[in-house]
């Protein structure tokens, strides 16, 4: 797949439109590495100029400080920063609310300020400006499909509408789960629980919140976040409803739609 | 007689404002033990917040039925202090109905306001007594509130019903003795809910009249003025602390952690010395603290927090954690800091040279603060703006930074951290091969 590294980028005298922060989970599971080329494959078809770091690139540091190791993530911030800099990036793009809120929220005041925009407000804003276009017709026509907010995203960030409206841009018809919004329900990733085993309890998180989709009827659940994707994939299996709920990233299904 | 009676009052009214000033300037010492946080900026948003969320109750209308009864409760509590005003004019002069000549007409108005509000308070808190204690809502079971959290929340409002019924029953009595034409009553209009007490009174002789009237009116007003110095050791303080809290809650984004700057400084310190010159220097000798383990080491609004908690449990009731059966109740989290706080208020006054024994560690368990996600559904359900989640990751930022109280896959990830830059164990000269995947 045609995509640069900053490096590259700048040996050949190149400057990126924007920087697509790639995130660990974008880069390393499987599952998610499928969200990632998703997504860098409509910045291609759309023609936007963009690079990744890369080697260059390490984690933000946020399940590092949630957890409560504030040595580890400064050290993180600091090298990310140093190359961010490095590199006088300006705008950032990343398909991972977790990153998207440290990078955004947390780096300025250590000396990082970017313009960082997560990858639902910066589709939404593509298929606004007319840069997406949506094949007629398709397989998503009439499917129900749900949207799981990411807490990151959403409460953390107050980004609620711009995935919903990529999704409307699908012609699905858009259910709700009982919880949405400000009231999401956690996929139980968040806060480094995704790195370690639940605590004793009756059930897990995203057993529950599999349950609220299943309610719904959907056949679809939208997601925006690699952590909640992790969640969910754990979540249909466990429910043995992996036949009848398809788990996508909103990248994925713009690409699977995108008109070349 | 009435020069007794206006004596005792006054030294009544007096012992009432001394003893809830006491306990007034006693939480402020306590929320000042916190450390020090700067919340003096933009005062034009937090005016605002102020008013959005501790008049305006904003957040109590995502459910807009109780958001209603607790509205009428609240504009109640307040409208009749305004009563509360003629009541202690009457008191001290010994004069009965103060107000009548200046108001005339209005003062009818006002009253039958007055009481209807009274009547809707008695029926709302009702209400309440039997969502808690008949419908059981959940958020009411939960183990944190168990014991004396219930009992204060049933004398709460178990002393709004009696005040109501005693404002209410003394202007009926208050309505028949005119009726008899005793001297002193002052005449007036007959209002909408006492005239109706009035008539199942019919027949009572105007001694056994005057006396119903005196002991609801004395009984009214002690009652308001014993209420007054519960308020100090009740959940019913965040009446008052609501506003100072939406004034300092916080303004920085819900996401954003609170940076540790001698955490940055070090870090800086070892991976780009050349920018020591940026730090100031810091004494050397200073104790230096990770994170919090005891009530100190929260910063005052965390403490404030704590006495603003209502114990409603929205947070309980919204957190994913909990939601599963885990230990972890936000709303047990602000509990714990209060009842913490307490204590170590109550030691310090007792011996302010002797360390305060234990921390709030022991009452907030690992297990409890483990369980947290970091969601942000606690902090988005309080009416108040409080947020546990921050005390939650102060606590946890001491077990790991001070204790080393880490679960192993943590350490891996700690450790992955710092040797591939990632949390897995992926080399991190790996990290854009997904393009050739």
């Amino acid at each position: 797949m045609n995509v640069k590294l900053m490096s590259e980028m700048m040996a050949t005298g190149e400057n990126p439109e924007v920087l697509f922060w790639v995130g660990c989970a974008g880069s390393f599971d499987q599952r998610v590495q499928r969200i990632t080329k998703a997504f860098a494959e409509i910045l291609n078809k759309v023609g936007v100029s963009f690079a990744i770091l890369g080697p260059e690139e390490v984690c933000t540091g946020d399940p590092a400080r949630r957890a409560g190791n504030e040595m580890v993530f400064q050290m993180m911030a600091n090298m990310n920063i140093q190359v961010l800099n490095g590199y006088g990036i300006k705008k950032i793009v990343t398909t991972c609310p977790h990153c998207f809120n440290t990078l955004k929220n947390e780096y300025p005041e250590l000396g990082g300020n970017y313009e960082v925009v997560h990858h639902a407000t910066y589709l939404q804003e593509l298929i606004d400006a007319g840069r997406i276009r949506i094949e007629e017709g398709g397989s998503m026509k009439g499917k129900k499909i749900t949207f799981h907010d990411s807490c990151y995203l959403g409460r953390a960030n107050n980004i609620y509408e711009a995935p919903r409206q990529v999704l409307q841009a699908l012609d699905a018809d858009l259910v709700e789960m009982k919880s949405c919004r400000t009231n999401g329900l956690c996929c139980g990733a968040g806060g480094a629980q995704v790195f370690k085993e639940d605590e004793p309890g009756q059930t897990r998180i995203n057993i529950a919140r599999t349950e609220e989709a299943i309610a719904t009827g959907a056949s679809v659940v939208a997601a925006a976040c690699p952590f909640c994707m992790i969640m969910w994939e754990d979540g249909v299996k466990q429910k043995g409803v992996e036949n009848q709920i398809e788990l996508k990233d909103i990248a994925e299904l713009i690409a699977e739609r995108i008109k070349d | 007689m009435h020069i007794i009676q206006q004596v005792i009052f006054v030294l009544v009214a007096a012992a009432a404002i001394y003893f809830f000033t006491k306990q007034v300037i006693r939480i402020r010492k306590n929320i000042l033990l916190g450390r020090d946080e700067d919340l003096s900026d933009n005062k034009e948003q937090r005016w605002k917040n102020m008013f959005i969320f501790a008049l305006g109750q904003k957040k109590m209308f995502t459910n807009p039925l109780v958001a209603f009864l607790h509205l009428i409760v609240y504009i109640g509590f307040i409208i009749i202090n305004i009563e509360m005003l003629e009541i202690v004019l009457d008191g001290i002069t010994g004069q009965h109905r103060l107000f009548v000549p200046f108001l005339g007409d209005c003062y009818t108005w006002l009253i039958n306001s007055f009481e209807i509000l009274a009547f809707l308070v008695l029926a709302a808190c009702v209400v309440f007594l039997f969502r808690r204690h008949v419908v059981k809502v959940n958020r009411f079971t939960k183990p944190e509130l168990e014991g004396a959290p219930t009992r204060d929340a049933a004398i709460i409002l178990f002393t709004e019903i009696v005040l109501m019924s005693l404002f209410l029953f003394m202007n009926a009595a208050d309505r028949l003795l005119q009726d008899a034409g005793v001297a002193h009553y002052t005449s007036t209009a007959p209002f909408l809910i006492s005239s109706h007490i009035a008539s199942w009174l019919n027949g009572t002789s105007p001694n056994a009249l005057m006396l119903m009237e005196r002991a609801a009116w004395w009984l009214h007003i002690i009652g308001i003025f014993a209420f007054l110095n519960y308020l100090p050791f009740s959940k019913h303080l965040h009446i008052v602390m609501a506003f100072p809290n939406s004034f300092y809650a916080s303004l920085r984004p819900v996401g954003q952690m609170e940076n540790m700057p001698i955490v940055q400084k070090e870090v800086v310190l070892m991976l780009q010395p050349e920018r020591a010159n940026e730090f100031p220097e810091t004494d050397p000798n200073a104790p230096i603290k990770f994170g919090a383990k005891d009530v100190q080491d929260l910063s005052w609004k965390n403490l404030m927090d704590a006495y603003s908690c209502s114990e409603c449990g929205r947070c309980t009731a919204a957190c994913p954690a909990n939601q599963t059966g885990k230990k972890l109740s936000p709303r047990k989290v602000m509990m714990d800091t209060r009842d913490r706080l307490e204590e170590v208020g109550l030691l310090l006054e007792k011996n302010a040279e002797v360390p305060v024994e234990g921390n709030l560690l022991d009452r907030i368990r690992v297990e409890e603060l483990r369980a947290c996600t970091t969601c942000n559904a606690c902090v988005q359900a309080c009416p108040l703006n409080i947020s546990p989640l921050d005390i939650i990751l102060q606590l946890r930022r001491s077990l790991v930074m001070e204790d080393s109280n880490v679960p192993n896959e943590w350490a891996m990830m700690f450790g992955n951290l710092e040797n591939n830059q990632g949390p897995w164990k992926f080399s991190n000269e790996d990290r854009a091969n997904w393009r050739n995947a």
